[in-house]
């Protein structure tokens, strides 16, 4: 039963090809609104040089983009923004969450400071430090490389939830396809609206 | 060895206020004036703060610095709760002014308040006049202060909400907002995996 292959032909499986493909061609989206997006260009620039890891594609268009850096305080005015850019983005795509203050809100314990994006989008990496300095950085990214070649799929599945699978298959069951997207998703319907109901809280 | 010549008098650039001052009082009356380290204060009478403005402009004080307001809720001493604060300056001089106006909270009607309500923006406010119509530069420093103070600014052409988002209710520089705020930077939708 042996193949006989010749000395020029790899057996792999596809997921594996589409990881490897993934994990060496990240491109960034910067989100960088305070001091980690100083550590976050000295990232990309010569001296630390994010080109060695295949991520210094920066793009400033989320439709280009499959990993969003998070770098610096989110304040509620900003968040809306975030949340759409995120969803702007094509799958498959992650998140990295920069510094004390992406992550947790930092030393920023105020009314108009987020306390950690990950309260209200999916994050994959948090990277400490105040600001981390590139090697973090770097190290998160590196990370994430492992974390998808060893999680990855060519699909996608690895982002499944049941949840999802179950609209899936009602998707496909219903056979309309055109409804499918934000229109029942009031969760998407928030983000996008261009004034979501924020602020309004009861006083009490 | 040559003697240094003395400079040349240059016309007198004094950033003494006292002249202004005397004009002030012969116009309006004596008015609340102190003075630190040459820097001099008047507060005026919410009632004729804009008559006081419109004649310290024609008086040459062409320039608004800033326009800000102190919350003294609790202060030590403090007699009126809102103490506006304006900053002017005349470029031809180089004098300068700072003008108090102190306002308080509207007394609300028991019954108003009990009501269904007001609307946000018929909130009872403490109120002062703009001044817009005297320095352009009043515009969004009025609109600054309307946003995180609650204080409204009769005759301002566009009096939104300046840094904080539209639909934000409260005033949070006022001192009896929490610094962590009432939930509002918790209050968005939550976004997973499913949601594409």
């Amino acid at each position: 039963m042996a193949l006989e292959l010749p000395e020029n032909v790899v057996v792999s499986k596809l997921d594996e090809l589409a990881n490897w493909c993934r994990k060496n061609s990240l491109w960034p989206m910067p989100f960088a609104t305070a001091c980690c997006g100083i550590e976050l260009m000295a990232t990309g620039a010569a001296k630390h040089d994010l080109a060695r890891f295949g991520a210094e594609v920066f793009r400033f268009s989320p439709r280009q983009c499959d990993l969003m850096i998070v770098a610096g305080r989110v304040v509620m005015k900003m968040l809306p923004v975030l949340q759409r850019i995120w969803l702007q983005m094509h799958e498959p795509k992650w998140c990295i969450s920069m510094g004390a203050c992406a992550s947790t809100g930092g030393v920023f314990d105020t009314y108009a400071v987020v306390q950690g994006i990950d309260r209200f989008l999916p994050v994959d990496m948090y990277v400490p430090g105040c600001p981390p300095r590139p090697e973090q950085l770097i190290q998160a990214i590196i990370d994430l490389q492992d974390k998808i070649q060893r999680e990855g799929t060519i699909t996608g599945r690895e982002f499944n939830t049941v949840e999802r699978q179950l609209r899936k298959r009602a998707l496909v069951e219903s056979a309309d396809l055109l409804t499918v997207d934000a229109s029942r998703n009031p969760n998407i319907q928030r983000a996008m609206s261009d004034r979501s109901a924020i602020c309004r809280m009861p006083t009490n | 060895m040559q003697t240094p010549t003395p400079m040349p008098s240059t016309p007198s650039l004094t950033t003494d206020t006292s002249d202004v001052l005397q004009l002030l009082a012969d116009r309006f009356g004596a008015l609340d004036t102190s003075s630190f380290r040459d820097q001099t204060r008047i507060v005026v009478p919410e009632s004729e703060s804009l008559e006081v403005l419109a004649f310290l402009k024609d008086s040459g004080f062409d320039m608004l610095v800033d326009l800000t307001c102190v919350d003294y809720l609790e202060y030590r001493g403090a007699k009126r709760r809102y103490g506006l604060v304006y900053l002017l300056a005349s470029t031809l001089t180089n004098q300068r002014l700072t003008i108090r106006i102190f306002v308080d909270d509207p007394v609300v009607d028991e019954h108003t308040a009990l009501s269904d309500g007001p609307a946000p923006t018929d909130k009872p406010m403490p109120t002062v006049r703009s001044a817009v119509p005297l320095w352009a530069a009043a515009n969004w420093l009025e609109r600054e202060v309307f946003d995180l103070f609650g204080v409204r600014f009769l005759g301002h052409p566009d009096l939104r909400r300046l840094v904080m988002p539209d639909a934000f209710t409260a005033h949070p520089l006022r001192k009896d907002y929490p610094l962590q705020g009432r939930g509002e930077r918790h209050n968005f939708p939550i976004l997973t995996r499913d949601d594409g």
